[in-house]
């Protein structure tokens, strides 16, 4: 894991001074709202419905025991007891007081974390693999590159004022777990025909009211141009991307305008301009970050690992499911990537108990090398666990209630907090996705993968759009509607949603996803996900037996 | 309206006439773009020094040929959030190499003070509130940072290879 030296920890040390004075400035009457409004958005603070949101930034989704261990103290000391991990590899403190928060900040920066571009016209938290460095599917180790982008695009003077929010996922897989083709850049780490590595470019990605799945730019870029070429994309996005509306602001649209080639030209002639020597990335400071992320010294399976394991299994059939479901192939043999689900059956999607965090530090110190992940799926991940410690793991976790076996199954709900927290909802979400899980838990298995996805309102925080089955909150004269798509990815095959049909009254959700989900059950074709029988059948079926009965 | 320029408070020692006004004979003074596209020739005859009022929605790169004969230009931050100048001036800066002074008008807030600096602007537009705020100290609140900047102000990568 990255380690802060003398640069990086002054440099947040003058950033906590820096927003301590914001704030006396505040309190004081120096600054209005309206002007302390976007320097408090620089450091992740919101005003919601009943208090002040601090959104905290995850790095790539990376955290230590150290790490965790302080967001279960803001947890207990600043907030009711729980943070909210989100779909972008945050985590989100709901109950926070205005003039505690420089405290708070103070109490992150000692660990080497902060909120800075939570939030604002800027570039945002970079996003990950949450597999990265243990998945058996990967290049290579895509944190190093993760960490350059992070502090090249820390309260970077010229890119700090947008048209709109921008953000950037990562990914050296095979299998795409960081929906990097919904990003205002997505970058995939490839390897060309001469068999050197790079990256692939995407851009104009989004969510939002005008979903877009991102387009290539560039097939490959050698990668110590990385940091150049980011640039070219965004100083030609400061340039044309509009600002005469909120809506019509991010990068995917310019792209929609533009059209991708002329997109590439304007790209690639400022990348021209530039010149060789822009913001160069010499072997040895990529090797020095590099040098951070050192696989773990992982030992070698002992002879009967995998027979004690199997006979553990054996006997314990719930534990047999989790390992099914939340166990994924290491690339260190003996070895397994652990999903910790933060969804059991009826209660918020991603809310952790600061309980709950401390455990996960201790388990991470215990069993999987001092490394937890955030995913953006809202869970969390332990990667590097061997396989002969799993039961005892598994036991673990159960104790607190993390031992949930439905990583990827329909009740692995994605939602976003909508109505009961956020000033923008049309519609709860969360209370929808607790009535959800709750009723589909027992049918896990039956259906098998199935991402659910939850937004309270258009702005899609909850990925709605490209759920599998996707749940969008929607005003219908002061009552809650819920709007239905179906069909969307989020994977290396990212597609968006089709609704189904005209929206249903909260009551009648769990039937009709009940509905779809039957359609699915009684078509599918062995080996098909929901998003295959989809595209094979089309979206006829599944409307006839939603609205035939009506 | 007052200027902050290497760390003080002062008076502006520029002209800024309308496109309908005289420009004065030998004061410094600067033009609105349409001024300088028609009267390009004329101006840089003048006796006095001629600064340019660039709109923030012209690239400086269509001034590649005329930078050189600026003594002021003036960026617009027609609202705060609205950064196409921060782009303008690291092009005029880097790209182009203007060397007069670059100046920031609008909604100039003390809190971006540093972000413009760090682009290579160098004189501010502010008002009586600054003197109060003491907004020079604005400019020293970080020496860590992590891009290059055109103020010659070092960056990390430089200071970590340095040791
Ligand atoms: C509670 C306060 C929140 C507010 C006020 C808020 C606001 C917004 C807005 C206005 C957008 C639309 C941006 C656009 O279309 O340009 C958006 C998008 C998004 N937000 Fe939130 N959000 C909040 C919480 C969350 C949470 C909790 C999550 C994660 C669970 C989240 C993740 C996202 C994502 C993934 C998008 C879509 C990004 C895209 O359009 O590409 N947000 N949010
Ligand atoms: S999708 Fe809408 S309701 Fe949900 S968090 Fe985002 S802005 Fe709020």
């Amino acid at each position: 894991m990255y380690r802060y030296d003398e640069f990086d920890r002054r440099f947040l040390e003058e950033r906590v001074a820096q927003y301590r004075d914001q704030v006396r400035r505040r309190l004081a009457g120096q600054l209005s709202e309206d002007e302390f409004r976007p320097l408090r958005l620089m450091n992740g603070l919101y005003l919601q419905l009943h208090a002040y949101m601090l959104r905290i930034a995850i790095p790539y989704g990376s955290l230590s025991p150290a790490k965790l261990r302080v967001l279960a103290r803001i947890a207990r000391r600043y907030d009711r007891g729980y943070g909210h991990f989100t779909t972008r590899q945050n985590i989100q403190f709901n109950w926070i007081k205005l003039e505690e928060t420089p405290d708070i900040l103070a109490e992150l920066a000692a660990v080497e974390m902060h909120s800075i571009q939570t939030s604002g016209n800027c570039i945002r938290n970079t996003t990950a693999d949450p597999f990265a460095g243990a998945a058996d599917d990967e290049i290579e180790d895509p944190r190093p590159w993760c960490e350059i982008i992070r502090q090249w695009s820390t309260l970077h003077p010229e890119f700090s004022f947008l048209p709109r929010k921008f953000k950037i996922a990562v990914s050296a897989a095979a299998t795409d777990r960081a929906a990097v083709r919904l990003h205002d850049i997505g970058l995939y780490l490839r390897r060309n025909a001469a068999g050197e590595v790079g990256f692939e470019v995407l851009v104009g990605g989004g969510l939002g009211r005008t979903p877009m799945i991102a387009k290539t730019l560039r097939d490959f870029l050698p990668k110590h141009r990385l940091l150049a070429y980011l640039e070219a994309i965004l100083r030609v996005y400061n340039e044309f991307g509009r600002r005469d509306n909120l809506y019509k602001s991010r990068i995917k649209i310019l792209v929609q305008a533009l059209g991708i080639d002329k997109m590439r030209d304007a790209v690639e002639r400022e990348f021209g301009a530039m010149g060789e020597s822009a913001l160069p990335l010499p072997p040895a400071t990529v090797a020095a970050i590099a040098a951070h992320f050192a696989p773990p010294t992982l030992a070698a399976p002992g002879a009967d690992d995998e027979t004690e394991l199997a006979r553990a299994l054996a006997q314990a059939p719930a534990l047999a499911r989790w390992v099914r479901y939340n166990v994924a192939p290491h690339r260190a043999a003996g070895h397994a990537i652990v999903t910790v689900s933060l969804k059991p059956p009826g209660r918020p999607p991603g809310d952790a108990s600061a309980a709950q965090m401390e455990l996960l530090a201790d388990l991470a110190e215990r069993y999987s090398q001092g490394e937890i992940r955030a995913t953006y799926e809202q869970n969390l991940v332990l990667p590097h666990v061997r396989r002969r410690d799993l039961p005892a793991l598994w036991r673990h976790l159960g104790e607190a209630g993390l031992a949930t076996a439905n990583a990827g199954l329909a009740s692995d709900i994605i939602s976003c907090p909508g109505l009961d927290y956020c000033s923008l909802a049309n519609a709860r979400s969360i209370p929808v996705a607790e009535r959800l899980s709750r009723h589909l838990a027992a049918r896990d298995q039956e259906i098998g993968e199935l991402h659910i996805k939850i937004s309270g309102c258009i702005n899609a925080c909850g990925h709605h759009h490209v759920g599998h089955i996707g749940i969008l909150g929607v005003d219908k004269n002061g009552e809650e509607f819920y709007q239905i798509t179906i069909g969307g990815s989020a994977d290396e095959n990212a597609a968006l949603g089709a609704i189904v049909g005209p929206a249903v009254p909260s009551a009648a959700v769990t039937g009709a996803v009940d509905t779809l989900i039957g359609v699915y059950l009684d078509l599918r074709r062995e080996g098909e996900r929901f998003p295959d029988t989809y595209r094979r059948i089309g979206a006829a079926p599944f409307k006839e037996a939603l609205y035939a009965a009506a | 309206m007052p200027l902050l320029k290497d760390g003080r408070v002062g008076d502006d020692p520029w002209r800024h006439p309308d496109d309908a006004e005289s420009l004065p004979d030998d004061a410094p003074a600067t033009v609105s773009l349409a001024r300088w596209r028609t009267e390009r020739d004329a101006l840089a005859r003048r006796a006095g020094r001629i600064g340019l009022r660039l709109p923030n929605d012209v690239s400086p790169l269509e001034l590649a040929e005329d930078v050189g004969r600026f003594g002021l230009i003036t960026l617009a931050f027609p609202r705060f959030t609205d950064g196409r100048a921060y782009s303008q001036a690291r092009l005029l800066r880097a790209r182009l190499g203007f060397r007069g002074e670059l100046r920031a008008t609008g909604n100039v807030l003390r809190d971006q003070l540093l972000f413009m600096r760090r682009c290579g602007i160098d004189a501010f537009e502010v008002g009586e509130r600054a003197l109060a705020e003491n907004w020079p100290a604005a400019l020293g609140e970080f020496d860590v940072f992590y891009q290059p900047g055109e103020d010659g102000r070092p960056w990390i990568a430089r200071q970590r290879a340095a040791g």
